[in-house]
């Protein structure tokens, strides 16, 4: 059953990639879609019996690479954690596979659209199911390969093309630090396979190891390289700047990868490292305060941005940034549990708005919409669920597990605890504002629209409102049911069993009364708030923006990021590359080098031509001169 | 003695050559003569084949040698075969074929010349790696530079003479050292036998100077920093065929060189120089991926990321690890292949448009997708994603660097995301973006003859990305008997004060 979870995608990938253009668009959508959606139904049946009998089971395919002391095979591990990631991937996934069908319906090259999305999907199913760093980091790089392919899927856009290779990069410099910690790992332990490699941990606590000529603790060491692996796929603070770009993709992708999906894995990725950073300390504080640097950071940013995707996207790195500060803390089922809702929800949000951009026809700027909320009952209706669920409105399934986390952060007795908690209910109600404001502006207030008349708005066909409609099912009971299972004091250590690692049970004290209620009182209190801002009083937002004309700009430009990175790095590489090319290559080693020699050569060879005159008189003289200075010597010795 | 098989395979090839010489080609295209060569080439590469089936993966020895008395109680023509040798002879005689596929296309003029060059240097290349003399080594290493040296002076483009003459003055120059060092080793050890020299060992006071005069000429083989840029200007006026020798297994021999001598005969004094190897490796892949990066010729850029590719071999080898060792082999197999096959990609587009200027392409995908298809397959390889054979072995020599030397396996790392930025932006300047030249907008997706060539390279990129056991298992043992022979593990323990 794991064998056909993992390989029915690829099949799926394999016949509407090749042989697409033969068996027609039709045909290569429904063979996808089935597979996929058997593969989520296969998920969902081991996931139940993960929760019901525990079971656990590593399946073995074949040796991958065996070189002296290094042994890797391709497996597919189940256990509580990987069930949890195949439920979420493949649900999700065959949603979007159902919603391309849609969405995609004008497009001349939907066999392979379906086809990449099925690659990913295999992709990051390999990622989740292994039991080694090695299969890990093949799936790290397929879903990345799959993400550039999909971001740049409409090659003909310039900035689509930049986007992914940008996006591809970004990820390879966080792959970087990744292979290092892989390194790592295999240095001290001379293996990759988690079964090996978990139980030795606490054997090296003291050990020290000189990295760089800094002096580092091993354990130290080993987490933050592999957690700049995760800081890249994550977008997380610094490496962020590639998934605001990768909203050039289309819609489906960003729901699937973008929200769902690809970019958890740096998640996952702690969470399955979890008995590796339990003994560091200062990795987990170092999590602790890039989560939540990186989820006040984009949250500030999705304030004053007027592209819907985009809102939706620094949203998703806002909300990344909470699962990490939760995994700094301690509390790693916590964020797994706001992985799962999450999933839910942002795919939600994101599919929502694909309809709303569908219906607009590509147009994807929130001041170019408004006052559709009647003509597009259901997708606003949605939308609005969506955005209930990302804002903790009670019992919805983002109440649960975001408010879990702030409770965790601040009852953990870590150093920056007291401060995530606090930078978490800021950026709580900041993601509140946000996201009602894209409500409002996009579904309220007047319609803007020039291009478009509003009657000819629509809702979307039902491939695409079907799935809309299950997700929302997830995004509002998924917290409420999962709950006690995931965060429960007491079950959820049966649950999560050995796939995570507690050194030291989580703490079972609640925070005061009055915090328990801060959160959800000041989110509830934002959506009348945002209403009349955004809706009701416009004048205000405007007056506000033109008093802090900086700061807005500042944050319009997104911190300046991408203008910083470009004077530091790219444009001088290429200048240094440039004079390596011309100077160096160019004009000293070839000059000094071959041209030099050849040069010389000739130059002697003239020289010697022109003692070969033919004038007699001239040899004579340096027979003569010859002569004269062989008989001085002579006679001087 | 039994059937001699590898003497066959040297010699098959050059019986083809002459036969070619000889006989009359029925029209004055020379179409058949195309055929004999196809014929023959294919015919070695299974007869390799067989030679790597009926091969025994489990021993340490030497196999298949032959020996017979040249130059009375000088030099013996000695040949053998172990792990490491028999692969490069498979990719020798696997990509040799490929390249007789492609003349068609590329060579216009003395279509019989040509096959008989490409033949003539299949015999040296197979010799090469085989031999197991150092005298016959010699010979067979430099004389592979003339048939080289020719098909880029006769069949090259505008600046052949000045690139064939530059890479003749170079390789040349590092050669003189290594035929002094041998004639040394002759005077010292009373042998060039080379697994006579295995056992007898050379004193450590010679090695370092006998090492200096080898590694002189391999450097300018692989090639490695700064000896590099006649790769360049070689490569940029070769015609396709030439460059995909080139590239696929010219430059393998001094890697081949390294791994069998520099390593086999001269261990303490590599050790010696490992920090050199180092510095010139990491050089090479930083630098050349920089200058790459700025190219706007594809077959520049192609051949400067074949000095960074050549960088993580180098390295590899002088970790002295397994991993190190094993990695920088299964690199430059799949540096054959995907080199190759990235320049029979150049090499399609440019026989359409005659230009290798990158800027002059531009969307490519909307009328030759499959040609694009098999470039990202390629293009994927070069910046070593896993499921690609690209990443095997860089993946493993950095392993193996970062036992040694954490340092220097941080900085190749570094080389690692810059692959990724000139590969793939080689390929969107290629292939994405809007068609706007007017004459590529008439040129046709890829012919039969070269789906054929490019998917026979595909194919073994992904099969051993994905299961590289067979090539690993092939040299395992080779590789772990040089490791113990030598001592080079507890020569390194010694070294760091363990």
């Amino acid at each position: 059953m794991e064998y056909l979870i993992l390989f029915l995608p690829l099949i799926g990938s394999i016949i509407s990639g090749f042989f697409g253009k033969t068996i027609g668009d039709k045909l290569s959508q429904l063979i996808t879609c089935i597979l996929v959606s058997i593969s989520a139904l296969l998920s969902l049946f081991i996931f139940f019996k993960v929760v019901s009998s525990g079971y656990e089971h590593n399946a073995i395919i074949a040796t991958w690479i065996n070189s002296g002391s290094l042994n890797v095979n391709w497996s597919i591990k189940v256990d509580a954690l990987s069930a949890v990631m195949l439920v979420v991937v493949t649900l999700v996934s065959s949603l979007v596979h159902i919603y391309s069908v849609g969405y995609m319906s004008h497009d001349p090259h939907k066999p392979r659209f379906m086809s990449y999305l099925s690659l990913f999907t295999f992709a990051m199913l390999t990622l989740v199911t292994s039991d080694n760093f090695l299969q890990l980091f093949f799936g790290w790089e397929g879903v990345g390969l799959c993400s550039y392919f999909l971001i740049g899927f409409w090659y003909k856009k310039e900035t689509a093309n930049a986007a992914a290779i940008k996006a591809f990069i970004v990820n390879r410099v966080g792959d970087f630090g990744f292979a290092l910690g892989i390194f790592l790992i295999f240095y001290i332990f001379g293996t990759v396979n988690y079964d090996e490699v978990f139980p030795k941990i606490p054997e090296i606590i003291d050990q020290k190891i000189n990295f760089l000529s800094f002096e580092f603790n091993t354990i130290d060491l080993i987490c933050l390289l592999l957690f700049i692996g995760a800081m890249g796929k994550s977008a997380q603070f610094l490496l962020h700047t590639w998934l605001p770009d990768a909203m050039e993709g289309p819609t489906p992708v960003s729901a699937l990868i973008h929200a769902a999906t690809m970019v958890t894995a740096g998640v996952f990725l702690v969470v399955r490292c979890s008995p590796i950073y339990e003994y560091s300390e200062l990795a987990l504080s170092v999590i602790t305060v890039v989560g939540m640097t990186t989820a006040f950071f984009a949250a500030t940013v999705a304030l004053v941005q007027t592209d819907i995707k985009k809102i939706i996207a620094y949203s998703t790195c806002s909300q990344l940034g909470y699962m990490f500060f939760a995994a700094g803390v301690g509390a790693y089922n916590v964020a797994m549990f706001h992985l799962f809702t999450h999933a839910f929800f942002k795919a939600l949000l994101f599919l929502g708005s694909g309809s709303v951009i569908h219906s607009f026809k590509d147009e994807q700027d929130v001041t170019k919409m408004g006052g559709v909320f009647k003509k597009l009952p259901y997708t606003y209706a949605l939308m609005v669920v969506g955005t209930l669920a990302l804002t903790g409105f009670p019992f919805l399934s983002g109440f649960y597990s975001k408010d879990a986390i702030i409770e965790f952060a601040y009852i953990s007795e870590t150093k920056f605890g007291i401060y995530a908690a606090g930078i978490g209910v800021l950026t709580a109600v900041m993601t509140s504002i946000y996201s009602w404001r894209l409500i409002f502006k996009t579904f309220h207030g007047d319609y803007k629209n020039k291009d478009l008349s509003i009657d000819t708005m629509h809702e979307s066909p039902l491939s695409m409102m079907l799935p809309l409609m299950l997700l929302a099912v997830g995004a509002v009971f998924s917290g409420f049911l999962f709950k006690e299972l995931f965060i429960g004091h007491d079950t959820m250590y049966n649950f999560w069993g050995e796939s995570i690692k507690f050194v030291e049970p989580l703490g079972k004290e609640h925070p005061p009364t009055w915090f328990l209620f801060l959160t959800p009182t000041l989110v509830v209190l934002t959506i009348p708030l945002s209403y009349y801002l955004f809706v009701k009083n416009t004048k205000i937002v405007n007056e506000i923006v033109s008093i802090n004309m900086p700061v807005y700009i500042f944050l319009q430009k997104k911190w300046y990021f991408d203008e910083l990175y470009d004077q530091i790095f790219i444009k001088p590489s290429k200048s240094f590359g440039i004079f390596l090319w011309k100077k160096i290559d160019g004009l000293i080693i070839d000059k000094f080098g071959p041209d030099g020699i050849s040069n010389l050569v000739k130059f002697f060879s003239f020289k010697a031509v022109k003692f070969q005159s033919g004038y007699i008189y001239q040899y004579a003289f340096i027979m003569l001169l010859g002569f004269s200075i062989l008989l001085t010597l002579l006679i001087v010795k | 003695m039994n059937f001699p098989i590898l003497s066959s395979l040297i010699l098959l090839p050059t019986i083809g050559a002459l036969f070619i010489f000889f006989v009359r080609s029925s029209n004055s295209q020379y179409q058949s003569s195309k055929y004999v060569a196809l014929f023959i080439t294919l015919a070695n590469f299974f007869l390799s084949l067989y030679l790597w089936i009926i091969f025994d993966k489990s021993i340490v020895d030497f196999q298949f040698v032959e020996e017979r008395e040249w130059i009375s109680g000088f030099v013996n023509y000695k040949v053998g075969v172990d792990g490491i040798s028999i692969l490069f002879i498979l990719l020798t005689t696997f990509i040799t074929p490929i390249c007789v596929i492609t003349v068609n296309a590329t060579i216009k003029n003395r279509l019989k010349d040509f096959l008989i060059a490409i033949l003539i240097l299949e015999t040296f290349m197979i010799g090469v790696f085989c031999s197991l003399d150092l005298v016959v080594f010699y010979l067979f290493f430099e004389a592979g530079l003339i048939p080289m040296f020719l098909i880029i002076g006769i069949w090259g483009g505008e600046r052949r003479v000045y690139s064939a003459f530059k890479f003749f003055l170079y390789t040349l120059l590092g050669s003189v050292l290594m035929l002094v060092a041998i004639i040394s080793i002759y005077w010292i050890t009373g042998t060039t036998d080379v697994i006579k020299l295995y056992e007898l060992g050379i004193d450590a006071k010679y090695q370092n100077l006998l090492w200096l005069a080898f590694f002189s000429s391999f450097a300018v083989k692989t090639p490695m920093w700064p000896v590099h840029t006649w790769l360049p200007d070689a490569h940029v006026e070769a015609p396709t065929a030439g460059s995909v020798l080139l590239a696929a297994i010219l430059l393998k021999m001094a890697g081949y060189g390294f791994i069998r001598f520099s390593l086999g005969l001269f261990p303490d004094a590599s050790l010696y120089f490992v920090p050199l190897v180092y510095t010139l490796s990491l050089i090479a892949i930083i630098y050349t991926s920089l200058v790459a990066l700025m190219q706007e010729d594809m077959k520049k850029l192609i051949a400067y990321s074949s000095v960074a590719h050549m960088g993580f071999v180098t390295l590899g080898i002088f970790t002295m690890t397994q991993q190190g060792i094993e990695g920088s082999i299964f690199q430059m197999i799949s540096h054959g292949l995907v080199s190759a096959a990235l320049f029979l990609c150049v090499g399609v587009v440019y026989d359409r448009l005659h230009t290798r200027l990158i800027n002059r392409y531009g969307g490519l995908v909307s009328i030759m997708p499959k040609y694009a298809i098999v470039f990202m397959v390629f293009t994927l390889g070069a910046l070593g994603l896993p499921g690609t054979s690209g990443f095997i072995g860089e993946f493993l020599v950095l392993m193996g660097a970062f036992k040694k030397n954490i340092l220097v396996a941080t900085i190749a790392s570094l080389g690692v995301i810059l692959g990724a930025a000139y590969m793939l932006w080689l390929y969107k300047r290629i292939i994405f973006g809007k068609l706007i030249n007017e004459d590529v907008k008439k040129m046709v997706d890829l012919k039969r003859f070269e789906i054929v060539t490019l998917w026979l390279l595909v194919l073994p990129i992904i099969f051993f990305g994905f299961y590289p056991e067979p090539l690993i298992n092939s040299i395992e043992v080779s590789v772990a008997n040089m490791i113990d022979m030598n001592d080079l593990d507890k020569i390194n323990k010694l070294a760091l004060g363990d």
